[in-house]
C-alpha cells in the first residue's frame, strides 16, 4: 500500500523588537531571572497593555515579503488558561481577524520547485518560564521571556514529505531574517516549529486524523520527529488501529514521540476580544511607509542580478544563499565603476563561490568574520579584469588576503606579482625564445599549432608566470607569422 | 472645617486659617471616630498622610499651590497607591501593598492633594450594596440599617459623613452614581476613555470608568478636571484637549433641552422617588429648560446585556489572582491545580465567584455566540438608541435608582433583585456616556434621592454646569446625614 504524508507547519517566530509587545521591558536574552519583567509582564492588578508598534511593522514586513493579505484592522484577543509561568491566566494572541492571512512560500526539493501556501500569520505575546531543575519540591517562574513578541506563522497542510517541511522551515527561517523581523536563532527557542502530520493513503482526497508535534527547534528534529511520526501513524493505521487526533511531543535522546494531550482534555480558551486594546488600525500612510522601508527581497534580486549586472541564474541564486552573502556581494562590487560592473560581478560572484567559500569551509569562519573583506574581493576582481593580475596570480594575492598580509595592491607590490604586459619587454623575450627554441618556431610556421604551447610554456617560465598568456601568444604569432 | 467646600479649603489653607496637617489630622480624627461605626475606610494610615500634609505645608510656605494643595482626599480601594494597601475589598488582596501608582493617583499627588485613606468596597467592585466586601459592609450615615449602595459604597458615605472632603470611585454599571444617590452625595462618570484605568483593578474593562464623588457639582469640576487626563498606557485613553470644567458652571442654562426617557419613568420607581424627580423637573423648567420626551427602547435589555458583558470580561480579568505571584495562596495543597483551585475558592467571595462562573460560561465553546455575541449587539443598539436620544435633546433627565437605601441584608440572598438597583446607570456604561448623580430630595425616611443626569460624549462640562445650577436653586445637597 503507497501511503502520503500531509504535514502543515505553524512557527513560532519571535520578533526582533528591543522592547516586548505590551510593555516597554527589554527583550534581551540571559538576564538573571525576572529582571526583564517589569509591572505590566507580571500582570500585578492594575496594569494595562500597550502595543509596540515595532512589532506591528514586523508583521507587516512579513506579509509584504510572502505576498499575503496585510489586514487593515485586525483584532487582538484573549486566550484564557491557567498556567503559574502565564501571569495573566491569558495570553493576548489574535483570533478570528489575525494581522496577515493568505501568502505563500517557495520551495525547492530536487531541483523542483513547489509552492507552499500560508493560511495565516499573527501576533501574540510569549509566556515565561517555569524552572523545574533548580528547587526542590517546587518551581521557579522566570518571566523575562513573557511578554516577548511573536509572529505566529501558519502555513496550508501542503508539504508530502519531511523533507518537503524541512525545505519549507529553511526557507522560512531564511525570509524571516533577510527580512529582519526574527535573529532566527534556533538555540534561544527564537524560531519554533509545530509539525501537524497526518497520513493518507495515495489518491485519498479526504485528510487523516492529524497529531500536532510541539516545539521543534532545529531542523533535524523537525525532520526526525515528522519521519518517525509518520510511520507510527502508518503502522497504526495497518495494525488495524485509529489515529486519535493528539498533541505529542518529540524526544531527540529516542527520536520518538510521545503522547502529552489528546483532544480530550484539550483547553477551552474562551477566546475574546481583549478589552484593553482598540482593534489594531494599520492606515495607508503607515503601511506605505513600512513597505518603502522593506529590503529587497530575494527574487527581486535574482532578476536584478541576471539583467544588470549578467550573472548566470545559478550564479545570481548563490548570492543569494543568505542575507549575509547578499550584502558581502554588493558591498564588493559597490566601489566598482558602472561601465565594468557586468564583467567585474561575474568576477566577484565566482570568486566569492570558489576560493572564498573553500577558505572558509577549511578554516570553519563564518563569512561575517572573514579575514577577506568584500572591498577585498572587489579590488582583486578588478586587479584580474585590468590586466594586472593573471588567474594564478591573483591565487596567490588572495592567499596573501587571507593571512592578513595588506591590501590586494599592497600585496601586489611587494610580493611583485604584476603581471607582466609590457609589449616591447614581452617582445624582447619572445625573440629570444624563438632563437632559442628554432625547431618549435620551425614548426610552428610549418602548420603545427600545437608547437605554439611549447613556445608559450618557455615565455612563462622566463617570465616567472607574470607574463599575460593571450599577450603572449599574440606576440609570438605575430612574430612567427 | 468639615463643613467647607473644596475651593473654601483651598482658600483657607492658602491664607494659612490652618494648616494641611491640622486639616489632615481634623479629617483623619472624624473618619477613625466614625468608622468604627461605618466601616467606609479599610485602610487609613495616619502617618503616610501626614508626611503628605507636611510637604504641602512647605509647599504652601513657598506658595507653591496647586488645585488641591495640602486638602485630604480619600481613594477607592481599587485604585494601586505606592506603598498603601490595595486589597479591592478581597481576601485575595488582604496583603497586597501596591509597589506603583495608578495614572489618577499621580495626578492627584501632582493636584497636590493628600491620600487621607482607601475606601471600603464591595469585592473587586462587584455588588450594588457593599456588602460583598471582605471587609464588612459598610453603613449608610443616613441610617445605619441600610446599605450606602455600591460599589463605591465607602466612598460615598465617607463624603456624606464628612469622614473626607471628597473621594474618588469607580463606575462600572452604576458604581458611583447609585451610592452617591443611596448616601444624598454627588458623583460623576466620565466619558469612557477619559480618565486612565491604569492602575485601577480591573472589574470590566470596556466598562469601568473611574470618577469623582463629593458634596457638589462645583467641587466635582474640580476633581474632574484632576481625573481626566489622556495616559499612554492605558490604550482606551483619549487624547483631548483639557477642558476647564469649573470654567462655565454659572452659564444660563435657560434653553437647554433636557430628554426624559419614558422607560425610566416607569412602575418600578418608587413614589417617593417619582416624586422627587417631578419636583426637580419643576425646578428646570424654572431655570428655562426645555423638557422633551425620548426613548431609549433598547433599554429594558441593558441589565440582562451587561450581566453577561461584565462577568465575561471579569472572568478573564480576575484569572490573575492565581495565588502565584502575589496576593493570597492556599496553605496546603497537593499539586498545582489544587493550589489554584483552593486559592480561588478561599480568596474570592461569593458574588466573585458567581460571576466568574456566568462569565466563563458565556464565553465558553457553543455559548458565546449566544450570550456574549448577541450582548455586544444589543450594547450597540443601547448607543444607537442614545444616539437618536441626543438629536432631540442636550441632557438626559431620570432617577439614578428606582428607590432609595435598602436594608442591609434585604436583597443580599436575591442577586436579580440586587442587579434591578442598576436598571437606570447601566445602561451609560454600556454606551460609555457620562452621567451622574445628584441629590434631588428625601424619602419619608428621610432617605435620599438621586437625580441622574446623562450627557452625551465629552459634554461633561455641561453636565456639570447644569447640576451646579440646579444645586444653586435647591439646598438638597447640603442636607446632611442625622450624625450626631
Amino acid at each position: 500500500m503507497e501511503w502520503e504524508i500531509v504535514i502543515g507547519i505553524e512557527t513560532h517566530a519571535q520578533l526582533s523588537t528591543e522592547s516586548k509587545i505590551f510593555s516597554g521591558a527589554s527583550t534581551n536574552f540571559g538576564a538573571d531571572p525576572n529582571v526583564n519583567a517589569c509591572e505590566v509582564d507580571i500582570a500585578l492588578p492594575g496594569v494595562l497593555p500597550v502595543l509596540n508598534k515595532k512589532a506591528v511593522e514586523k508583521a507587516i514586513q512579513f506579509g509584504i515579503a510572502t505576498g499575503a493579505r496585510v489586514n487593515r484592522q485586525s483584532i487582538f484577543a484573549r486566550k484564557n488558561y491557567f498556567y503559574p509561568d502565564l501571569p495573566k491566566g491569558y495570553q493576548i494572541s489574535q483570533f478570528e481577524n489575525p494581522v496577515v492571512e493568505g501568502g505563500e512560500i517557495k520551495i525547492s526539493v530536487d531541483g523542483e520547485e513547489k509552492i507552499i501556501r500560508l493560511t495565516r500569520a499573527h501576533l501574540e505575546e510569549d509566556a515565561g518560564k517555569s524552572l523545574h531543575e533548580d528547587f526542590v519540591g517546587m518551581s521557579g517562574i522566570d518571566l523575562n521571556r513573557a511578554g516577548t513578541p511573536l509572529l505566529e506563522i501558519v502555513s496550508e497542510p501542503d508539504m508530502r514529505s519531511a523533507r518537503e517541511a524541512v525545505e519549507y522551515a529553511r526557507h522560512l527561517h531564511t525570509l524571516v531574517q533577510w527580512i529582519g523581523v526574527c535573529d532566527g536563532n534556533m538555540q534561544e527557542g527564537n524560531f519554533r516549529c509545530d509539525a501537524n502530520v497526518s497520513v493518507r493513503k495515495k489518491g485519498e482526497k479526504e485528510f487523516g486524523t492529524r497529531r500536532e508535534i510541539k516545539n521543534l527547534n532545529s531542523f533535524r528534529f523537525l525532520q526526525q520527529a515528522i519521519e518517525f511520526e509518520a510511520q507510527w501513524q502508518i503502522e497504526q493505521i495497518e495494525d488495524g488501529h485509529k489515529i486519535i487526533q493528539a498533541t505529542v511531543l518529540f524526544d531527540p535522546d529516542s527520536g520518538e514521540t510521545r503522547l502529552m494531550r489528546t483532544k480530550e482534555d484539550a483547553h477551552d480558551y474562551r477566546y475574546f476580544p481583549d478589552p484593553d486594546l482598540l482593534p489594531l488600525n494599520i492606515d495607508e500612510k503607515w503601511f506605505t511607509s513600512v513597505e518603502q522601508a522593506m529590503p529587497e527581497l530575494p527574487l527581486a534580486k535574482i532578476e536584478r542580478y541576471v539583467k544588470d549586472l549578467g550573472l548566470s541564474a545559478i550564479d545570481a541564486q548563490s548570492m543569494v544563499a543568505s542575507k549575509g552573502i547578499s550584502d558581502f556581494f554588493e558591498s564588493a562590487i559597490s566601489q566598482i565603476p558602472e561601465s565594468e560592473t557586468r564583467k567585474i560581478s561575474k568576477l566577484v560572484a565566482n570568486w566569492i563561490n570558489g576560493d572564498l567559500a573553500a577558505a572558509l569551509n577549511k578554516e570553519q569562519v563564518e563569512l561575517v568574520d572573514s579575514p577577506v573583506t568584500a572591498k577585498m574581493i572587489g579590488d582583486l576582481a578588478q586587479r584580474i579584469a585590468d590586466n594586472t593580475l593573471s588567474s594564478k596570480l591573483a591565487k596567490q594575492v588572495f592567499e596573501g588576503l587571507w593571512n592578513g598580509s595588506g591590501s590586494v595592491d599592497e600585496i601586489i607590490e611587494k610580493e611583485g606579482l604584476k603581471q607582466l604586459s609590457d609589449s616591447s619587454e614581452l617582445e624582447t623575450f619572445a625573440d629570444q625564445v624563438i632563437a632559442a627554441n628554432p625547431q618549435q618556431a620551425e614548426d610552428f610556421r610549418g602548420g603545427k599549432e600545437k608547437a605554439l604551447n611549447a613556445l608559450v610554456g618557455q615565455m612563462m617560465k622566463l617570465t616567472k608566470g607574470k607574463a599575460n598568456p593571450a599577450q603572449v601568444n599574440e606576440i609570438l604569432r605575430k612574430k612567427l607569422a | 472645617m468639615f463643613d467647607k467646600s473644596l475651593k473654601e479649603l483651598a482658600s483657607s489653607l492658602a491664607s494659612k486659617d490652618f494648616s494641611s496637617v491640622e486639616l489632615t489630622q481634623a479629617y483623619l480624627d472624624r473618619a477613625k471616630e466614625l468608622n468604627t461605626s461605618i466601616n467606609a475606610f479599610v485602610t487609613i494610615d495616619e502617618e503616610q498622610s501626614l508626611a503628605q500634609a507636611r510637604s504641602a505645608d512647605q509647599k504652601i510656605a513657598q506658595g507653591n499651590i496647586q488645585a488641591l494643595t495640602g486638602i485630604p482626599i480619600a481613594h477607592k480601594d481599587i485604585w494601586c497607591a505606592k506603598g498603601w494597601m490595595t486589597t479591592c475589598g478581597s481576601k485575595m488582596l488582604q496583603n497586597f501593598k501596591a509597589p506603583y501608582n495608578a495614572h489618577i493617583i499621580d495626578r492627584f499627588n501632582t493636584a497636590g492633594s493628600i491620600i487621607q485613606g482607601k475606601t471600603n468596597m464591595d469585592e473587586f467592585a462587584m455588588g450594588s450594596s457593599n456588602e460583598t466586601s471582605f471587609f464588612g459592609h459598610v453603613k449608610n450615615p443616613w441610617d445605619s440599617s441600610r446599605v450606602p449602595g455600591g460599589s463605591s459604597g465607602g466612598s460615598a458615605a465617607a463624603v456624606a459623613a464628612r469622614m473626607t472632603p471628597a473621594a474618588t470611585g469607580t463606575d462600572t454599571g452604576g458604581s458611583i452614581r447609585q451610592p452617591a444617590a443611596l448616601c444624598g452625595i454627588s458623583g460623576l462618570k466620565p466619558t469612557y476613555g477619559l480618565v486612565s484605568r491604569y492602575g485601577m483593578i480591573a472589574f470590566a474593562s470596556s466598562l469601568d470608568q473611574g470618577g469623582p464623588m463629593a458634596r457638589s457639582a462645583e467641587d466635582l469640576a474640580i476633581l474632574t478636571e484632576v481625573m481626566v487626563d489622556y495616559d499612554m498606557r492605558d490604550s482606551t485613553s483619549l487624547k483631548r484637549d483639557p477642558v476647564n470644567y469649573s470654567a462655565n458652571l454659572e452659564t444660563s442654562i435657560a434653553g437647554i433641552k433636557i430628554g426624559l426617557p419614558k422607560e425610566y419613568f416607569s412602575d418600578e420607581v418608587s413614589p417617593d422617588v417619582q416624586k422627587a424627580v417631578a419636583s426637580a423637573i419643576g425646578e428646570y423648567k424654572k431655570l428655562g429648560a426645555e423638557i422633551v420626551d425620548v426613548s431609549l427602547p433598547t433599554s429594558p435589555l441593558s441589565v440582562a446585556a451587561y450581566y453577561v458583558i461584565a462577568p465575561a470580561e471579569a472572568s478573564s480579568n480576575l484569572s490573575r489572582f492565581d495565588g502565584v505571584r502575589y496576593g493570597h495562596r492556599a496553605k496546603e495543597y497537593k499539586d498545582l491545580n489544587e493550589m489554584y483551585a483552593k486559592t480561588r475558592a478561599e480568596g474570592f467571595g461569593a458574588e466573585v465567584k458567581r460571576r466568574i462562573l456566568i462569565g466563563t460560561y458565556v464565553l465558553s465553546h457553543g455559548y458565546y455566540d449566544a450570550y456574549y455575541i448577541k450582548a455586544q449587539k444589543i450594547r450597540r443598539l443601547i448607543s444607537q438608541d442614545f444616539a437618536q436620544a441626543f438629536e432631540k435633546c442636550d441632557l438626559i433627565l431620570s432617577p439614578t435608582a428606582p428607590g432609595t437605601a435598602f436594608g442591609i441584608g434585604e436583597k443580599a440572598s436575591d442577586p436579580v433583585q440586587m442587579y434591578l438597583s442598576d436598571i437606570f446607570t447601566i445602561a451609560a456604561n454600556l454606551a460609555g456616556l457620562p452621567a451622574m448623580s445628584i441629590p434631588c430630595g428625601l424619602d419619608d425616611a428621610n432617605l435620599p434621592i438621586g437625580l441622574q443626569l446623562i450627557g452625551n460624549y465629552f459634554d461633561e462640562a455641561r453636565m456639570l454646569n447644569a447640576a451646579h445650577m440646579y444645586q444653586k436653586a435647591t439646598d438638597w445637597h447640603l442636607k446632611q446625614a442625622p450624625l450626631k
